[in-house]
């Protein structure tokens, strides 16, 4: 029987089984709502047959782990050669503190480290800066010199632990503080690995932790990635992230969207530097989110990856396969966790990183059942550890790749989103591009509108979040929180103090001097960041010479 | 007897803080209830959250946090509040702050705190029916 | 309120916002220290640019030792009677200087309501001391026209590209402007939009003995500012010498009128509301029995005792 009437034997069956056996389930059963949908308002179908894939090409849309368009995996063998990395992102207090807490879930089995700064890092202040009361230490480690770098990556041997930092507007001192640690080690800049989040369009209209104006900030980000794939090749110099995009947010078609339009406006900049694509690409990264519709979330990586293929292979002529590796950390979905009957949220956590190994991810972080209520505990962490390592070796699910090829929802669904995804990225294209687009408060709009329709659906229990909306019980069992002890922020600052007394002042003048001028210059920062970062130059210090010039950035507000 | 004018609401983020997402849902909401909403941005100071309330002659003041710093800015904002005479204005906060913190919170003056989870029309109502009245 | 307190200055502000009943004899009684501020008007759509400018003139301002009151003026929506304030945001770092007072008011959707409003707000501001006192708005629709009449020197604000300089004509603003700025001048299209601009004002320049200027600026660097706010200086002396006080006797003649127009209405209206008689008059007009002109004529007739002047 040929292809075709199979084809049309099975829609023939299918209205059938509508008009004759459906119909009596529906009128004694009534379906429990009028219309399902995903996330991205994709009309979510009662049955997915034959029919929804029948415009599937496998060896063109589909083809084999390890070859273009890599939709089933970047690698041949996937996690039956080696599963993805545990990569936990951790960070509080000092300094010290946070050197504990790596060891100790490198003890437990994580393989990768992910650093969390705490605010005033994050935004490049001192902890004695009249912003930074109250938040030393508070949602991530503290570090304001090459100093406390040393101490938190201390006996960690960073030609053997790569490690993750989620850093933006200061990336490029943090990663000189990173690369001045190596060189102390020993360990040649060329076999120091880990990735810098880097990733600045994304703060100006998700995550918004920007410190100055758009343009000077997509410069440092090509500074970093230009000095990477010169000096440091085994660093992954931008994570290009939807993660926050989602948080903030948008749904899984615009964290889709958006990230690949974030990661085509990178290439772009970077080419206009006079790099060849392949020389860069392979060591771009990118880093999402794992929400809850398990299906969805499955489909979206899959059409993540065979997008980013197609762009980098159509758009930018790249010639090496490599540079079209999609290549992912996940993190599974902070907002979808609650502060109600927290231990409820392992559940959603184990859904997460399901959807994240079947959609075949490289690095995974479980988030902790606590999170909507403070900073891990250790308990929690553990738990959240191993999840991951329960998914990996007990569930099966990573004993064969790209599992849910071939199912007929599957298919339909990542068709659908790459389809969709391609019209947000014209759209954008047809704005003038990304920086236009946040001008405009174009991504904004999108983001707050999703939010707002989520935030109206959760409360009109058009969706149903248990503990929250439904199954609510009256008692709260108490668990333990993290509590950040306040004597950390009096200690940091006298660290820092002693730090600017001790130190040869003449010198981190002079470099401080030299690093405005090269400011003001077209040329590239790292080299004088990791000089002023050697002379002891506080943070502070650093990105104050560079706020002078470019002045801070103010958000568009957008509700 | 019937209000004279508009509630007016400022939303504010204070401390370095940049989670947004439900400071500006709140504040569409207020806004789609008929309500004046002030919202000054991220990275606000208490001195600037206490001369804006002033200037702006709020009714209500919204704080929202989620880094964990409320328990150094909260008391710096109601002492300022208190400093400048807007003894008369109400101060709701929401984020991710500790039960076990909530009555030192509740002592210096803010009348409610909001947890994650909260349906927005639980606030909504709360600042309708708590919102002072101006005469 | 007129040394300056700023809780006063605040409270003072809502209670005419609200038109509460002290707000008439607050009027009153701070009217005769108005007239010492220098009332600038900011227009130009969103997008051009607007707050972060502002936020670099009074900047320019406070380096020149002025005290400087700002109004920033958001529409209220026509559906849920609300607003959302967020001009302020831009200038947010200058809200603790002490030389410094900013209000966000909302247009609250009255006909002809906010441009009062915006009025007396400035009264207050002016009577409280300060130098100048900047009105910003979004520069489409009429309302917006009759808010930015409350400036003496009124700056209009393009951002190259946006396509808006149509809008700037339809509303009347092209002919009420007296600076015309094109903002975001290291875009591409900025030198053709300041040509543009120069091309549609040359013919209105003509018979105006003050000369429009079009200037460029750079308001995320400040660049173009202190020369924005040399011409607006320019712009307030020659208003000094010139029929200033001519047009302001014939602005003081129209607000009265406006004044009687609005309070002469109201008491009428009160007095059929209490009669009881309103109904029997809107009846008339909708069975088309009696035209309003008609009826307003009888009333002032019946109320003053004698024949009211023929339009």
């Amino acid at each position: 029987m040929s292809d075709k009437k199979k084809l049309t034997d099975t829609q023939r069956e299918k209205e059938r089984w509508e008009k004759t056996t459906l119909p009596k389930w529906i009128h004694n059963h009534p379906e429990r709502r009028s219309n399902f949908h995903t996330t991205s308002e994709i009309p979510i179908k009662r049955l997915y047959t034959p029919e929804d894939m029948q415009n599937l090409d496998y060896l063109k849309d589909l083809s084999f782990p390890g070859e273009f368009p890599f939709t089933r995996g970047l690698h041949a063998t996937m996690y039956r050669g080696r599963l993805w990395t545990m990569r936990m992102f951790s960070g509080y207090g000092t300094a010290d503190q946070t050197n504990q807490r790596f060891k100790y879930l490198l003890d437990e089995g994580e393989t990768g480290l992910s650093i969390a700064f705490d605010y005033p890092t994050i935004m490049g202040y001192d902890p004695d800066h009249p912003l930074a009361t109250g938040e030393v230490g508070i949602c991530g480690v503290a570090v304001s010199s090459l100093k406390d770098m040393e101490v938190l990556l201390d006996q960690i041997p960073l030609d053997k632990v790569t490690t993750s930092m989620t850093i933006n507007g200061p990336a490029a001192m943090l990663l000189a503080m990173y690369v001045a640690v190596g060189d102390k080690q020993g360990i040649p800049r060329e076999r120091i690995g880990g990735t810098t989040q880097n990733d600045m369009l994304k703060e100006f209209f998700a995550q918004k932790l920007c410190i100055f104006p758009p343009k000077p900030s997509l410069k440092l980000v090509t500074d970093i990635i230009e000095y990477c794939t010169r000096h440091l090749p085994r660093w992954n110099p931008v994570s290009i992230s939807g993660y926050h995009i989602r948080e903030a947010g948008a749904n899984a078609l615009q964290e889709l969207a958006f990230t690949l339009y974030d990661g085509i406006t990178y290439v772009e900049s970077i080419l206009e530097r006079g790099l060849k694509v392949d020389d860069f690409a392979p060591r771009l990264s990118f880093f999402f989110a794992s929400h809850n519709n398990l299906f969805e979330e499955v489909a979206k990586f899959r059409a993540a990856r065979r997008l980013w293929a197609k762009i980098m292979k159509e758009r930018f002529h790249a010639k090496n396969p490599r540079s079209m590796w999609m290549r992912m950390h996940v993190q599974t979905s902070g907002c979808t966790l609650t502060a109600k009957q927290p231990l409820n949220n392992i559940t959603r956590t184990t859904i997460e990183a399901l959807a994240a190994v079947i959609g075949g991810t490289q690095s995974l972080h479980t988030n902790s059942f606590d999170e909507a209520l403070c900073l891990p505990t250790e308990e929690a962490v553990r738990v959240a550890l191993r999840t991951q390592q329960i998914i990996a070796h007990e569930s099966g699910a990573p004993d064969t790749i790209d599992p849910l090829a071939g199912s007929y929802y599957i298919e339909a669904l990542t068709d659908e989103l790459e389809e969709r995804a391609m019209d947000y990225i014209q759209r954008i294209d047809a704005m003038g591009g990304a920086l236009v687009a946040i001008e405009k408060g174009f991504f904004q709009k999108e983001i707050a509108d999703s939010s707002y329709k989520y935030q109206i659906e959760t409360d009109r229990k058009k969706r149903i979040v248990v503990g929250v909306n439904e199954y609510t019980t009256g008692e709260e069992i108490p668990i333990s929180i993290l509590r950040i002890d306040p004597k950390v922020e009096e200690e940091q600052v006298a660290r820092v103090e002693k730090l600017r007394r001790e130190r040869d002042n003449r010198k981190v003048e002079e470099v401080l001097k030299k690093l405005h001028y090269a400011a003001e210059r077209d040329t590239n920062l790292m080299p004088v960041i990791i000089e002023a970062v050697k002379d002891y130059a506080t943070l502070g210090e650093i990105c104050g010479v560079l706020r002078k010039i470019h002045g801070e950035y103010k958000e568009l507000i957008v509700i | 007897m019937e209000r004279k004018g508009k509630i007016r609401v400022l939303i504010a983020k204070p401390g370095l803080d940049s989670h947004d997402r439900g400071a500006k849902i709140v504040a569409r909401s207020l806004r789609d209830a008929g309500m004046e909403v002030i919202y000054t941005g991220l990275r606000q100071t208490p001195e600037q959250i206490a001369e804006t309330a002033l200037q702006e002659d709020v009714d209500v003041i919204g704080l929202s946090i989620l880094s964990g710093a409320h328990k150094a800015l909260f008391p710096r904002i109601m002492e300022l509040v208190k400093k400048k005479g807007l003894t008369d204005v109400m101060v709701f906060a929401g984020g991710i702050i500790p039960k076990e913190d909530i009555p030192e919170m509740k002592k210096l003056g803010i009348s409610q705190i909001f947890g994650p989870g909260t349906p927005t029309e639980t606030i909504v109502r709360f600042v309708f029916d708590n919102a002072p009245e101006r005469t | 309120m007129l040394a300056g307190d700023r809780r006063k200055t605040a409270r003072a502000i809502t209670i005419i916002e609200n038109k509460l009943t002290e707000a008439q004899r607050l009027i009153g009684s701070i009217f005769p220290h108005t007239g010492k501020a220098f009332i600038i008007g900011i227009t130009g759509p969103g997008g051009s640019g607007k707050s972060t400018l502002i936020e670099k003139i009074i900047r320019e301002y406070r380096q020149r030792g002025k005290t400087v009151g700002v109004i920033a003026v958001d529409p209220t929506s026509p559906f849920t009677g609300g607003a959302f304030l967020g001009d302020r945001i831009r200038m947010q770092d200058l809200s603790t200087d002490q030389g410094v007072f900013i209000r966000s008011m909302a247009t609250r959707n009255y006909p002809g309501g906010i441009a009062r409003a915006t009025k007396d707000a400035v009264k207050i501001l002016d009577a409280s001391g300060k130098d100048i006192v900047i009105v910003e708005t979004v520069g489409a629709g009429q309302s917006e026209v009759d808010i930015i009449k409350v400036a003496q020197t009124i700056v209009v604000l393009f951002a190259p590209g946006l396509g808006d300089e149509i809008q700037a004509i339809k509303a009347g603003i092209m002919e009420i402007g007296d600076i015309f700025v094109v903002n975001k001048a290291d875009r591409e299209n900025a030198d053709k939009a300041t040509m543009d601009i120069q091309a549609m004002l040359q013919l209105n320049n003509k018979e105006k003995k003050w000369k429009s200027p079009v200037l460029k600026t750079i308001a995320l660097t400040g660049e173009g500012v202190p020369e924005l706010i040399d011409e607006i200086e320019k712009h307030k002396f020659f208003l000094e010498k010139e029929i200033e006080r001519k047009r302001s006797r014939e602005k003081a003649e129209a607000e009265l009128v406006e004044a009687i127009r609005e309070k002469v209405a109201s008491s009428i209206i009160v007095e059929l509301k209490r009669e009881g008689t309103l109904e029997e008059f809107l009846q008339k007009i909708l069975e088309k029995k009696m035209d309003p002109d008609s009826i307003a004529e009888k009333l002032l007739h019946k109320k003053f005792g004698k024949p009211v002047q023929k339009r």
